[in-house]
């Protein structure tokens, strides 16, 4: 079926081409193995000997996993219950839908990952067909059990078990079924002779396609196209009908002369394309039937199987990958038989040009007469995207290529976009790889999740290269995948850890968007703890080391860590762990070490003002003599303080020494105070200072004077005129302003508003300063005599 | 005024719905809302305040929602406290990074007084990281900086986990054009002296006397010489207070007096004016005069009513006994000025500063005054203040001197040699107690004490001592300035070990050859821990000379009551 033996098809229908010649040298036939091939170029599954019905326990069955070229990825003897269906998810992992409705998913290398069940109705009634499909929610399971009800999973990843109504009347299992996606709801359509059952959540309905053909049949196959959009139905008289899955259109009809129930029926169509086809497999025979009335009708010269794909059907043979799909357009346009569009006009132009011909420039101009050359570039350059042969690539780009030269502002992307796509498709689809993506499905699958399934096969090398060819960023593409690989490094158990540790260490090095504290915790998963820490020594954010050091069960290391950090939010969260996980005593040695730590934990645990007495025993103990002695006092006073209170009826209890004591003078408690300053040894010249402020608020000016004369003042007398000064009596101040030593005199008066006795005593000082300020003080008016008697003073002392 | 009234005010808030706002303390919000919001930073004790809230209303059947938001980010360990009272579940938590607030043209201020404790003093790191976060945001707004320089451990830190901070994001700010030459880190610790010095510029005064809080101050009746207090905000846009701010007090009353002579000047051209003329006068000019008048006569009430407090002879006695401290004569005289001052309960705040301002830059007190001095202070004010001495001891600013001297340059030594990060982490809380301020000696060496010969001319300062009447240079300014002079420590070795270390000076020359000649005379000055007003006006006065441009980023502006307030252990 390639190109050179098939001859052109009028429009509208598909030509297929290998994609490979399959390496998997099976000796089996096809339809004797249980097969599951991924969409978008995924892997196969095979498990073969699956249907032994004779128990010889030589032949367990064998599941392996091959690349679409048929390399051999994994395989393993199956040991686990009986199988009934094989699939795909999304993302690349194996289901396995045993009889007894659980459910195994192994990754690609056939390394388990994880299971879970269908539940309990399908455990008992087990399951007799099984189907895998893909939704707008992820990767769905369908199973229809033993006692005909259909139970449905919508996504494998968040589990939710859905029993569907029954279908009233149903004794035999339905002939065909498939589960639809429709706004949102998941619903399976299934075929009873000749009705047609709807399963939503709720209810069961008959349904009838619009425009049936009244003698129809009874159904024998049903398909659902990729997208969910159409939906095709055969019945035993060869009638295909096809329409929209929603039912409510008809799109196209077909009749078949085949009448035998075919092996495999698919739909075939591109997006966006109005060609509808429908691909129905019989065991030699493969009809392509799509709205002409007559199909195209292909030989099969050995089993195969059809994968349906978004823009077409791959065909799995024993020795041949092929696929088949319906021309693109731009490539109809080019490479139909003496085609004039610009694009085929352009290839041939460019041919002559590099014969060397001057034809070269007839075809030109004729496209340039239509004004089309823009068209005919985008034609060269959009068909080049559909060719698989690298050769009839470079053909069709150096046709735009060349038609470019003659363009004055064609935009250069499309070209340099669609090179580099090339690129990317031919490197994946060689043989080594094996993922035969189609330009529609590569842009439909996007660079991200093409990158995601490289590094599911672990094809690290040609990922890392693919970003820096496509210039994707660092954190997006190659830290990412360096990431993988070195999950996947630690894995590998027979290297030591300094070995791996080191080889990480050395590919990554400080690239941004590495996360080694990752990597460590898939090396901790593997249970090696000491690779962890080693990998942890490269992370270089904190935040990321300390939380799985604690989960590693390394808390002083996370402690020092996070103390190392500075940052107080880790220092709290480890020191709470280690309070949990230690003993009080180990806790407590723990943090003696770590002054940082320990300040922390006492901040938030006890609180600082509210322990000051605790605060006053831990002096003692610390035979901080000083503070023990001032504990003393305050126990002393604590217990005054109490006596005074009851005594007096009024609050003392907190006060200090002072307030205590100036309380006490406030009140008239004079020998109270007196018993305290001896019994304290309160300096003297605190006293004298606190007791004539308290008596001088309290306006005992008597006893002030008592007071002054009792004993030579400490503080001198200034304080005494001051503070009478202050209190507004200049009666009282003026008493003490002789006492006050000569050298504070001249102040002590002015103050008491005596400026002629101050005038006196500086002129007896013989200073000028003071003389100065006494006259700074006089006033024009009432003070003339005083401030003439000191100009002539200073006058005087100024002569000599 | 509070970070969030700068940002969003009552009646911004109001139009969002909010009813009521209320301050986080110890007692609960009486309040009819169904949902609260609480603005808060990660501190475990507001957490526990919060789940009471909750836990109440839930004991007394009420259903309310409620959101806290954190500043400047979520810790774990909030989460867990809210979860060991459990209402973590009836709260939802969002983050506010809120790192940096322009007080003014050159002053950008992260509004973290408690940096200063949380970080000096509790060893507590966990605001490196927003300091850190607030360079890189710097950083990718102004380009990068061409050289950086710093002292201090807090400030190596900061520095490092920035460029940490910087290499995992792969820098937003690497493109742009670099705005700022070079930039300054300084630690609060490496210079405590200034900071507990009375300030004497205007700027530094109205803060010392009124408190100006996020940039705005509150002049209360005696200033407004009417009866209700107004809220004047202190910047560049004042044209007034711009001109004086950075003034010696001394100088400023001076100013304002030909200031208002000046515009009585212009109020008085209206006499000859015809109509057109005062058409004129009336549209453009009055309203401008009018402000500015209204200005002036605050600025002149607030200067009275500095006058008033600080002419007294206690104050000048104050000063003249800080200024003997920092020259270091008559330290006996000193010693007993402060012993009155306790005695006679003049302020527990002062008291404490000045005690500290002896200890410091007498590297420690005698036996002898440390006890005398602390036994009068808790006579005066209370038991309670043995803590706040055990506080002061632990940062390093009230210490005994040691029995022989000759241990601090053995200590110095030491902890030279172990600069290696682990093991200075051990250090950490020992080397705060054994650290010595060696004032005088790093006084000397840097030259902070001018020689006078003459009257100190305030109005036409010469250097930077005129912040403090041109009896002390500060040490921070200085340190600056000598760095930037030199670009970079050599020749500072000396000094370096006396002030214990922890320097940096970092060069990127890609930045620095792509910064235009502009830029590279922008200086960012960096305080973790608080700056001064007096510092502020000492650089910006540098810059004026050296032709370069200071723009300062602190975590919040700080004085000396401030510093003492935060050691204060006082039951409030």
């Amino acid at each position: 079926m390639s190109r050179e033996a098939q001859p052109w098809h009028p429009p509208g229908v598909g030509a297929g081409f290998e994609l490979y010649t399959m390496g998997w040298n099976l000796k089996e036939d096809l339809r004797d193995c249980m097969v599951a091939a991924a969409p978008y170029g995924g892997p196969i599954a095979l498990l073969k000997n699956h249907a032994r019905k004779e128990k010889s326990p030589g032949a367990r069955p064998l599941l392996e996993i091959y690349s679409a070229s048929g390399l051999l990825l994994a395989s393993i003897p199956w040991k686990s219950g009986q199988l009934v269906q094989l699939g795909w998810t999304a993302s690349e992992d194996l289901l396995c839908i045993q009889e007894d409705g659980t459910v195994l998913i192994y990754n690609l290398f056939c390394e388990f990952k994880r299971h879970f069940s269908m539940g309990n109705e399908v455990l008992q009634n087990h399951v007799l067909e099984a189907k895998v499909f893909h939704s707008e929610f992820g990767t769905g399971v369908a199973i229809l059990t033993g006692s005909h009800r259909f139970s449905l999973a919508t996504n494998i990843e968040d589990l939710k078990l859905r029993r569907m109504p029954e279908v009233p009347g149903l004794q035999k299992p339905p002939s065909c079924w498939a589960v639809l996606s429709q706004d949102r709801v998941t619903i399976v359509l299934l075929a009873v002779g000749q009705d047609l059952y709807l399963l939503d959540n709720t209810s069961c309905s008959v349904v009838t396609p619009p425009g049936l053909s009244p003698s129809a049949g009874a159904y024998v196959q049903m398909a659902v196209s990729f997208t969910h959009r159409c939906l095709a139905l055969l019945t035993d008289t060869g009638y295909i009908w096809m329409g929209l899955a929603s039912l409510k259109e008809k799109l196209c009809e077909f009749h078949c002369s085949i009448r035998s129930p075919p092996k495999q029926m698919v739909w075939c169509m591109r997006p966006r394309s109005r060609q509808r086809a429908v691909v129905v497999a019989w065991d030699r025979q493969l009809l392509v039937a799509g709205s002409s009335s007559e199909g195209i009708q292909f030989v099969l010269d050995e089993d195969s199987y059809l994968v349906p794909e978004l823009d077409g059907v791959r065909i799995l043979s024993r020795s041949s990958h092929e696929f088949l799909q319906e021309i693109p357009e731009a490539s109809q346009e080019i490479f139909k038989i003496a085609s004039m569009a610009p694009g085929a006009l352009l290839l041939e132009a460019q041919k002559e040009y590099e014969k060397e011909s001057q034809k070269a420039d007839e075809y030109l101009r004729e496209i340039k007469e239509q004004k089309l050359l823009p068209e005919a570039v985008s034609q060269c350059i959009e068909a080049a995207g559909h060719e698989h042969e690298p050769d009839t690539q470079k053909a069709l780009l150096r046709a735009a290529s060349f038609g470019k030269c003659f363009l004055d502002k064609f935009p250069p992307e499309s070209f340099v976009r669609m090179c580099q796509d090339l690129r990317v498709l031919n490197a994946i689809r060689d043989y080594q790889i094996g993922i035969p993506l189609t330009f529609t499905q590569y842009k439909r699958l996007t660079i991200e999740v093409l990158l995601d399934r490289l590094v599911l096969r672990r094809l690290y090398p040609l990922a890392i290269r693919m970003c820096e060819y496509l210039r994707l960023s660092e954190i997006q593409g190659v830290s990412r995948i360096l990431a993988h690989w070195a999950c996947y490094k630690v894995q590998q158990k027979d290297k030591s850890d300094e070995e791996v540790a080191q080889a990480i260490n050395h590919k990554l090095g400080d690239t941004p968007g590495i996360s080694y504290s990752e990597i460590a915790a898939r090396a901790y998963d593997c249970g090696r703890t000491e690779l962890a820490i080693k990998l942890l020594e490269y992370e270089p954010r904190s935040g990321e080391q300390v939380p799985l050091l604690l989960k590693m069960k390394r808390s002083k290391l996370a402690l020092s860590k996070a103390i190392e950090s500075g940052d107080t939010d880790l220092v709290y969260t480890v020191v709470l762990h280690l309070k949990n996980e230690l003993n009080r005593g180990t806790f407590f040695m723990t943090l003696q070490n770590q002054p940082v730590a320990l300040s922390l934990y006492r901040q938030r645990i006890e609180g600082r003002v509210g322990a000051l007495q605790n605060a006053l025993d831990e002096f003692y103990k610390a035979k901080n003599e000083f503070a023990a002695k001032a504990t003393e006092e305050q126990i002393k006073l604590l217990r005054l303080q109490r006596h005074l209170q009851e005594d007096f009826d009024k609050p003392y209890l907190d006060l200090s020494l002072h307030d205590t004591v100036s309380n006490l003078i406030l009140d008239g408690h004079h020998k109270r105070a007196e018993q305290l300053y001896r019994e304290f040894k309160i300096p003297d010249k605190r006293y004298w200072w606190l007791k004539i402020s308290a008596l001088a608020n309290r306006g005992d000016w008597e006893e002030m004077e008592k007071f002054s004369k009792s004993k030579k003042s400490p503080i001198g007398y200034l304080p005494f005129v001051e503070i009478a000064v202050k209190h507004h009596n200049r009666y009282e101040a003026k008493k003490y302003a002789p006492r006050v030593p000569p050298e504070q005199r001249v102040r002590a008066f002015v103050l008491v508003g005596d400026l002629d006795q101050a005038a006196d005593a500086a002129i007896e000082h013989k200073n000028e300063t003071e003389m100065n300020f006494v006259l700074s003080k006089c006033s024009a008016s009432t003070d003339a005599a005083v401030a003439e008697k000191l100009n002539r003073a200073r006058a005087q002392l100024l002569k000599k | 005024m509070s970070p969030l009234d700068r940002i969003a005010n009552v009646s911004i808030l109001k139009q969002h719905e909010v009813d009521k706002l209320y301050k986080v303390e110890t007692r609960p919000a009486p309040s009819a809302s169904d949902q609260f919001c609480f603005l808060v930073r990660p501190r475990i004790r507001t957490m526990r305040y919060i789940a009471d809230i909750v836990n109440a209303d839930k004991m007394s059947g009420r259903s309310r929602k409620y959101k806290i938001i954190f500043s400047p980010q979520k810790f774990y360990a909030c989460e867990m406290v809210l979860e060991e009272e459990g209402v973590f579940g009836d709260v939802t938590c969002d983050e506010w990074s809120f790192y940096l607030l322009p007080l003014d043209e050159d002053i950008i201020s992260m509004e973290l007084p408690e940096f200063f404790r949380d970080y000096f003093l509790e060893g507590d790191h966990r605001w490196i990281n927003s300091v850190a976060r607030a360079l890189q945001l710097l950083n990718s707004l102004y380009g990068p900086f061409g050289r950086a320089y710093g002292i201090g451990r807090c400030a190596k830190m900061s520095y490092e986990l920035w460029r940490d901070l910087e290499e995992e994001s792969e820098g937003d700010g690497q493109g742009r054009k670099p705005e700022i030459g070079s930039i300054f880190l300084m630690d609060r610790d490496t210079d405590y002296v200034t900071a507990l010095c009375s300030q004497v510029v205007y700027e530094g005064l109205v803060d010392d006397t009124f408190r100006i809080k996020c940039g705005s101050v509150d002049f209360g009746p005696d200033v407004t010489s009417s009866d209700k207090s107004i809220k004047v905000l202190l910047n560049a846009q004042d044209k007034v207070f711009s001109q004086i701010r950075n003034e010696h007090f001394s100088s400023v009353f001076g100013f304002l007096s030909q200031k208002s002579r000046n515009l009585q000047a212009q109020y008085d051209r209206r006499r000859g004016m015809d109509i057109k003329q005062m058409k004129n006068f009336v549209s453009q000019e009055l309203k401008g005069l009018k402000q500015e008048h209204r200005l002036l006569s605050l600025h002149i009430g607030a200067c009275e009513s500095i006058m008033k407090k600080k002419t007294k002879q206690d104050f000048q006695e104050m000063i003249k006994a800080e200024h003997s401290l920092l020259e270091g004569f008559d330290i006996r005289e000193s010693t007993s000025f402060i012993e009155e001052h306790i005695d006679r309960q003049v302020s527990p705040i002062e008291s404490l500063r000045l005690m500290c301002l002896l200890s410091i830059t007498e590297n420690g007190l005698v036996p002898k005054d440390y006890r005398s001095l602390k036994t009068q202070y808790l006579q005066s004010y209370g038991p309670e203040h043995l803590l706040t001495f055990h506080n002061l001891k632990r940062i390093g600013l009230l210490t005994e001197q040691a029995a022989g001297e000759t241990l601090t340059a053995v200590e110095s030594r030491v902890s030279k040699l172990v600069t290696d990060r682990a093991a200075g982490k051990i250090t950490d809380a020992f080397n705060s107690l054994a650290r010595k301020s060696n004032f005088r000696a790093i006084s000397k060496k840097l030259g902070l004490i001018p020689r006078l010969d003459g009257e100190y001319d305030l109005k036409m300062p010469r250097d930077m001592a005129y912040v403090f009447s041109g009896a002390y240079v500060p040490l921070s300014c200085k340190i600056i300035e000598q760095v930037l002079e030199r670009r970079g420590w050599q020749g500072l070795e000396e000094v370096l070990r006396l002030l214990n270390g922890h320097e940096f000076s970092v060069s990127d020359s890609t930045a620095e050859d792509g910064a235009a000649a502009e830029a590279q005379r922008v200086v960012l000055a960096v305080f973790l821990g608080g700056c001064t007003f007096s510092e502020i006006a000492a650089l910006r006065f540098l810059g004026k000379e050296r032709g370069c441009k200071f723009i300062f980023l602190t975590t919040a502006i700080t004085n000396s009551a401030r510093v003492m307030e935060a050691m204060s252990e006082a039951r409030a």
